[in-house]
């Protein structure tokens, strides 16, 4: 019965129904963007844990911490410096 | 009657789940993703860091070695993940 009434209650029942239905939307949207965030960190991690990390010690000392954060930050600088060129270069073939 | 209400799976009268629960079981989900992925990476590479010749067990050094590196690792992980935060807010701040 209750739901039946729901369904007379329709137009207004939609229109309240397509903004949650937004708001959801918006509030997955959030969380994608800081799962991806996430997932970029363990590949940075991944590639600078190689770079930056010899022996595991009882520590991060200062080198490494400085190591991992210049390791973030150039690798950044090359996935530019890449995308860059590569449009360039596709660019310059289209000619 | 019964087909009726079971078609609906929660208890409230639109028969939706509100957006409030989605959310909760969205936000565990990718939670419970992110530990994989970051256990997996971290079993990867401190196999990699503490076993040298894999023998019969694992010994009391490599046992230790594979407890420092996870430490480190998660360290590391978190010195990423402020590096990767501070570049992005230094673009941001560009635009």
């Amino acid at each position: 019965m209750a739901d039946f009434s729901s369904r007379f209650d329709m137009p207004s029942a939609s229109s309240s129904d397509s903004a949650e239905a937004a708001e959801l939307q918006r509030l997955i949207a959030v969380e994608q963007q800081k799962a991806q965030f996430q997932a970029q960190v363990h590949n940075f991690t991944d590639v600078c844990w190689d770079k930056c990390v010899d022996k595991p010690s009882s520590k991060l000392d200062s080198r490494t911490e400085t190591c991992l954060v210049s390791c973030v930050e150039r690798f950044i600088d090359t996935t530019l410096a890449v995308t860059n060129r590569f449009t360039q270069m596709v660019q310059k073939g289209a000619h | 009657m019964d087909s009726f209400g079971s078609d609906f799976s929660s208890g409230s009268s639109s028969g939706k789940m509100d957006t409030g629960t989605i959310m909760e079981q969205v936000k565990v989900q990718i939670a419970v993703a992110n530990a994989q992925e970051l256990l997996q990476r971290m079993t990867d590479k401190c196999f990699k860091k503490c076993i040298g010749k894999p023998g019969s067990t694992l010994d009391n050094s490599e046992q230790k070695c594979i407890a420092m590196c996870m430490d480190r690792y998660m360290d590391a992980w978190n010195t990423v993940s402020r590096a990767y935060n501070s570049r992005l807010q230094r673009e941001r701040a560009r635009i």
